[in-house]
């Protein structure tokens, strides 16, 4: 048997889809969440740039190409786990594996690959505590979100958000080598953003979520409950995104962004909180909010960026 | 498999080998660049 016959036997004795033909690069590309690894990678060199303290260019692109290849092998491994749900969503059912364009366990070996060489990368070149908090990151979102908590519990979103939390930190730790109370901070407005975040999104593809059984907040606790949280979760939002500037970590510029900033996510969450979709509805202040909420985390780092840069 | 399909095959095959040996390069490369930074830190 010749090579071609032996990739082709080997596809065909896999039980998802069987590709006839090899996956295309593009399909592993695909499989990084290109689109997810833009704001992890943006929060990860806003993290890097905001820290005091300086790092070499070619030190700094490396980690932040560490972070990105972290995060895509932490997606990876996230949609080698999901393909039967992935393929139940309409949302998901067009990504690579639930279209049959590669194997399942070529997805899991590539995001293996890519999820250890960020983090040996990481700490050979940079330095072993980035290296250390990415991998934390990586098992974070691939195993206690994806396999075990996604599932389970529609706190979900919650705890396992704290994986996107991560990036900041990461870049932080790579400039200083240290945890100090500003990148913990930063950690804790992702963290604190991602519930209203995602449950914008969750009430418009609920229908979704419900069909493949993940426990997402709308599904189990209702439309009511998760619009409240949304809420509770924006004004906790206001209040954190404020502390790295009472506490004399930024200047004013990321004060009274920050405060504008959260200050509109908070007022768009208001006809989110208090009202009842109908039938037919066509969600326009869930998705208004979930829209802002993307251009709120860009613009937040931005002005953290630009006001250390003024501040030093 | 027919000629097109046969066709077909090779080229996904060397389009990802060819990113694959963009991306070696690419990390040739880095790990040089790293190893000047280092030493001269």
């Amino acid at each position: 048997m010749n090579r071609m016959e032996d990739e082709q036997a080997s596809m065909a004795s896999t039980a998802a889809p069987i590709a006839t033909m090899p996956a295309e690069w593009r399909d592993f590309y695909a499989l990084t969440k290109p689109r997810v690894m833009s704001l992890v990678v943006f929060t990860g060199l806003a993290g890097l740039l905001a820290a005091p303290g300086s790092i070499h260019p070619v030190i700094g692109f490396t980690a932040i190409l560490c972070i990105a290849l972290g995060a895509g092998g932490a997606a990876a491994l996230n949609q080698w786990w999901e393909a039967d749900i992935d393929a139940g969503m309409k949302r998901t059912a067009k990504r690579p594996l639930p279209m049959g364009k590669l194997r399942r366990e070529d997805a899991r070996d590539f995001g293996m690959i890519l999820s250890g060489v960020s983090v040996m990368v990481m700490g050979l070149a940079v330095h072993w505590l980035a290296a250390i908090i990415l991998a934390a990151s990586i098992i974070y979102y691939a195993v206690i979100y994806t396999i075990w908590l996604k599932p389970r519990t529609p706190q979900n979103i919650v705890i396992g958000g704290g994986a996107g939390a991560f990036p900041p930190l990461i870049g932080w730790v790579a400039v200083t080598g240290e945890i100090t109370l500003m990148p913990v901070l930063l950690f804790a407005i992702i963290f604190i953003w991602t519930p209203p975040h995602f449950w914008a999104l969750a009430l418009f593809v609920k229908t979704d979520y419900a069909k493949v059984g993940i426990p997402m907040m709308p599904v189990v606790a209702g439309e009511t409950a998760t619009r409240r949280q949304i809420f509770a979760y924006s004004i906790a939002l206001l209040l954190i995104s404020l502390v790295p500037w009472a506490i004399g970590g930024t200047g004013a510029i990321y004060g009274i962004s920050a405060l504008l900033l959260s200050g509109l996510f908070l007022a768009l969450s208001v006809p989110v909180a208090f009202r009842e979709a109908e039938e037919g509805d066509a969600m326009k202040p869930e998705k208004r909010l979930f829209a802002f909420s993307v251009l709120y985390l860009f613009a937040l780092f931005t002005a953290l960026v630009v006001d250390r840069m003024v501040l030093s | 498999m027919t000629p097109e399909e046969e066709k077909e095959f090779t080229r996904r095959r060397k389009a990802r080998n060819l990113a694959l040996g963009l991306l070696l390069l690419g990390f040739v490369v880095l790990f040089y660049m790293i190893t000047i930074v280092r030493m001269t830190d």
